[in-house]
Parts: structure tokens; C-alpha cells; sequence
């Protein structure tokens, strides 16, 4: 899955930083038909969760109801220097990843 | 009849002539029945009564395309070991599935603001349920006009 | 004679299809040129301003990967010709469609992709709005982001220029209506809840928020005619190539915005 991850490119410590995240998907909602009128199943990423130098700081439960090439925008306190880790999953089991380093200092 | 009511009429049946186009599209034409959302978030609550306050929903009065709103979520928190935001839950009054995300926070979120970009079927509230710290709920609104696309497109 | 304010604007439109009938000779221009990005709505235009949060940039991000990957074929990527696109492909989008030199027909950016593939890398042609073909031409016409379009009509693609202005006002249709009804004579007014647009296709492939993806302007195109519900020329169909030459001369001058979002 393409994504795109957007973090400062550094931080004071105990600053509160923007954190964005963009993911091609087509968040599949299961109630459209194909041209042949059949339903297309139901596939969206449903599970999002952020790790910050090992320590879950962010995550999200989503839904259909969440635009098609998800988009996200968060916060976190930068503590120290490390990295970023995005995790994510949808209904089909297809899983995704994103890692960013982030400088304190 | 005066004149400007003459062009009021004449708008009307203007609009009547023009409205065949989208209103042929069936089903997603007619307004979706409102969700139950008090039953659902009294689940969610446990029961425990909802404030309204500290909580904003931004979004656009009028979507571009409800295939794509922005929407912003704020909690007014001091974003504490002891005082923080632990939760915020999407709703929405006429989609087909009322809860569109929860996201979880935390102490370390320093601020407790989520942007996204929501699916709106039709025009309708959509309302924001934060779950604090202390185990108080709180909520906002807002009001989003959701029109059809001018042309159909079949692509 | 009272002047109605704001009428229904379709019955308008419907009127003067009816009162002016198209006129083949014309050549024209609208005036100001203005791309399509002032007259979507504010959040659309926030977003294709917005460096990340504009979705199209998802497909530039995939192109970028591509260019330097061989598809199957004699193990060449598009880097092993054109080095760094940034400087190798600034420019190349604000001249296409055209009929390349050496070569016989017209093609746009996405033939001449494929043309690349077939003869330079031994491989496949991509289909028409895969996802690989839109990701390379959304990062190829991204390094002339800020160009002025400038297609060349020459001796060599003057006949598809002539067919694609004819096509352009000819009433097509169950509405019976020609492009430069809505896109010359009625740009700025008021669609139902959308503003008419002077059809421009300086920002494709652009993020459409109605198909929740990437498209390409044949897409685009082909969607207008069902708009007015005419038949849809498949992709690919020499009839939206000439289309896409007479607008590329029709919006002259006007920057590459790819990738665009649009409602």
C-alpha cells in the first residue's frame, strides 16, 4: 500500500508536533455494485495504531465512513529522538507500514 | 401578480423542470432516515449523561462532495497524566453505519486534535463523543449541506 | 424586460442550446483563461494546494518508485534513459498531445508512456487508468507543475486539431448539447450547487472527488458525455485524443497543475 507519512523535521523537547498520515486505499464501503451488478465486498482499513520509540501513542478504529485514501492528522509530545512507527490493517487482512525518524533536540 | 413573486414561480417551475436529472438516481436521492444515536451512545456511555462542550467539529458548511468532507475534532484538555482525553467518537445522523471512527488517545498526544476526511450521505449532523480521564463524556456538532453531483458520471 | 435573477440555470442553458445553435466556424477562447481550481469549491482548492494532504500526490508518490523500476521487458526502468525526471521530464507535459517526431500519430502523455515501454523497455503496454499508468503520468506531469501548457498545432497534427473543434461544437447527446455550450457560454454560472468551469484539462490527471481516485482527463472527457447522455467513446478512442489536443491549444498558457483536485 503506498502511504505517505509527515512528521517536523525536528522538535524541541516537550513541544507538541503535528503528525500526518495519507494511505492509497479505496476504503471499500460494501454497498456499491461493480458494472455488472454484482456488490463489491466490503474493505476498509479498520485498525490504525502509532508507536513512538516503542510506546503506543495513537490509534484509530475506522469505517466506512472515513473517505476513500485515508487521511490523518494527529498529535504527539516529541520526547526523544527515534522513530515513528505507523501500523495499519484492513477487513482483508492486508497489512501496512510506515516508519519515520524523528530528531529532539 | 407582482413581479418578483412572478419570478419566484418562475424559478420553481424552472427548478421542477430541472430537478428529473438526479432525482432519477433513485434511492440515494431521498434523504436517509436519521440514525438512533441516543440509544447508541447511551451504550457507549454506559448510561453516564453527555455534556455538551469543550468539544469542536469543524467541517465545511457546504462538502464539495460528500464522497470526501474534511472534518476536524478538537477537546479542549489540559492533556495530562491526570486530565486527558482518552477517547473521541465520530457519529454520523444518516450514513448507513453511524459510527465512522474512534480514536484513542492519550497523555502523550500533548493535544487532543484529530483531521480527517469523512463519507457523508446526504446532508446531516455530525456529532463528536470525547471520553475523559475522570470518566465524564462530552459532545459536539456540527452541520454539514451535502448536495448531488451537477452531472452524473458513469466512469 | 424584468431581468430574472439566478434562473434555474439548466433551463437557461437548455434555452440557449435551443435559441443559439452551435456555430462550427467559430474559434474561440474564453476570456480570462482560468483553470478549473477557481471554480471548484474552497475545500477542494485548500486540498490540491495542500503538498501532502492532496490525495493525487498518493499516485506520484507510486510513480516515483516506478521510474526507477523495470517492468518485464529488456531490464530497463525509465531511469536507466531519462535519469532524474525532475530534470529530464521539466517541460515534457505542457507539450502533449502531440505527434511526436519520427512518429505517426498523435498521442498523449499516457500513449507516450506506453510507446516508451513498448519500444524502449521491451514491455507491455499499461491499460487505460490502471494504477501504475495514471502513478507515472501523474509524477511525469508533475515536473512541469507551474508550466504553461504550450501544444503545438503544426502541419502534422492540424487534421485531429480540426476534428477535436468540430467535435467540440457539435451537439452531442439525449440533452443535445456541445461542449462549448456549458464550457464558453456559460462558465462561471451556477449547476445545480457546482460553478461551471471553463473545461480545462491543465490539472489531469487530477484527484476527482466523485471518483475517489486518480483519473485522467479521457476520463474526464468521457464523463462529460455521459453528463449530457451521450454514448461514451471507449479510452483510448482517437475522437477524445482529439479532444484532448483542441483543449490542450484551448487552455494555452494556463500552469500545470497535476496533480488537480476536483470535485
Amino acid at each position: 500500500m503506498v502511504a505517505r507519512v509527515q512528521l517536523p523535521q525536528q522538535a524541541r523537547r516537550g513541544e507538541v508536533i503535528e503528525v500526518r498520515i495519507a494511505i492509497q486505499h479505496p476504503m471499500e464501503t460494501g454497498f456499491r455494485y461493480d458494472p455488472m451488478g454484482k456488490p463489491v465486498p466490503k474493505n476498509v482499513i479498520n485498525s490504525l495504531k502509532v508507536r513512538y520509540n516503542d510506546s503506543e501513542i495513537f490509534s484509530a478504529e475506522l469505517g466506512s465512513g472515513i473517505a476513500a485514501n485515508p487521511y490523518l492528522q494527529f498529535c504527539t509530545v516529541a520526547e526523544a529522538s527515534g522513530e515513528l512507527v505507523f501500523e495499519w490493517v484492513d477487513d482483508n487482512g492486508s497489512r501496512g507500514s510506515e516508519r519515520a525518524t524523528l530528531t529532539v533536540a | 401578480m407582482s413581479a418578483s413573486a412572478r419570478r419566484r414561480f418562475i424559478s420553481v417551475l424552472a427548478g421542477l423542470a430541472a430537478t428529473p436529472l438526479w432525482v432519477a438516481r433513485g434511492v440515494r436521492a431521498q434523504p436517509q432516515p436519521a440514525n438512533q444515536l441516543e440509544p447508541l451512545i447511551a451504550k457507549m456511555t454506559g448510561g453516564k449523561p453527555v455534556r455538551r462542550g469543550r468539544v469542536t467539529v469543524s467541517t465545511p458548511r457546504l462538502a464539495d462532495n460528500g464522497h470526501s468532507v474534511p472534518l476536524t475534532v478538537s477537546v479542549t484538555s489540559p492533556m495530562t497524566a491526570a486530565d486527558h482525553v482518552l477517547s473521541i467518537t465520530l457519529l454520523s445522523e444518516r450514513n448507513p453505519r453511524p459510527v465512522m471512527a474512534i480514536y484513542h488517545l492519550g497523555p502523550k498526544s500533548g493535544r487532543a486534535t484529530v483531521a480527517t476526511r469523512v463519507r457523508l450521505n446526504g446532508s446531516q449532523r455530525v456529532l463528536a463523543l470525547a471520553q475523559l480521564s475522570d470518566g465524564s463524556f462530552w459532545s459536539g456538532s456540527a452541520e454539514v449541506e451535502v448536495t448531488e453531483s451537477a452531472c452524473l458520471d458513469a466512469t | 424586460m424584468t431581468s430574472v435573477r439566478n434562473p434555474a440555470p439548466l433551463l437557461v442553458v437548455l434555452l440557449l442550446a435551443v435559441a443559439f445553435p452551435a456555430n462550427a466556424a467559430e474559434l474561440q477562447k474564453p476570456s480570462p483563461l482560468k483553470s478549473g481550481v477557481e471554480f471548484t469549491g474552497e475545500s477542494a482548492r485548500a486540498l490540491e494546494k495542500d503538498e501532502f494532504a492532496n490525495p493525487g500526490m498518493l499516485w506520484v508518490e507510486r510513480g516515483s518508485k516506478l521510474w526507477g523500476e523495470a517492468p518485464r521487458g529488456n531490464g530497463k526502468s525509465c531511469a536507466s534513459c531519462h535519469g532524474d525526471a525532475a530534470k529530464s521530464m521539466k517541460g515534457v507535459a505542457t507539450r502533449y498531445p502531440r505527434v511526436d517526431p519520427g512518429a505517426e500519430r498523435l498521442v498523449d502523455l499516457e500513449g507516450r508512456i506506453n510507446l516508451c515501454r513498448e519500444k524502449n523497455q521491451l514491455a507491455h503496454p499499461l491499460a487505460r487508468e490502471s494504477d501504475e499508468l495514471l502513478a507515472l503520468t501523474a509524477y511525469v506531469a508533475r515536473q512541469s507543475r507551474g508550466m504553461p501548457l504550450a501544444v503545438a498545432i503544426d502541419e502534422k497534427s492540424r487534421a485531429a486539431f480540426e476534428r477535436g473543434r468540430v467535435q467540440y461544437n457539435t451537439r452531442v447527446g439525449q440533452m443535445n448539447l456541445a461542449c462549448t455550450h456549458c464550457h464558453d457560454r456559460n462558465w462561471g454560472k451556477q449547476l445545480a450547487a457546482e460553478t461551471v468551469s471553463q473545461g480545462h484539462g491543465n490539472a489531469f490527471p487530477a484527484y476527482r472527488l466523485e471518483w475517489q481516485s486518480l483519473g485522467s482527463l479521457e476520463r474526464r472527457i468521457r464523463a462529460c458525455y455521459y453528463g449530457v447522455r451521450a454514448e461514451m467513446p471507449p479510452y483510448g478512442a482517437e475522437i477524445l485524443l482529439d479532444l484532448e489536443l483542441y483543449l490542450g491549444w484551448r487552455a494555452s498558457g494556463l500552469p500545470v497543475e497535476t496533480p488537480g483536485v476536483r470535485r
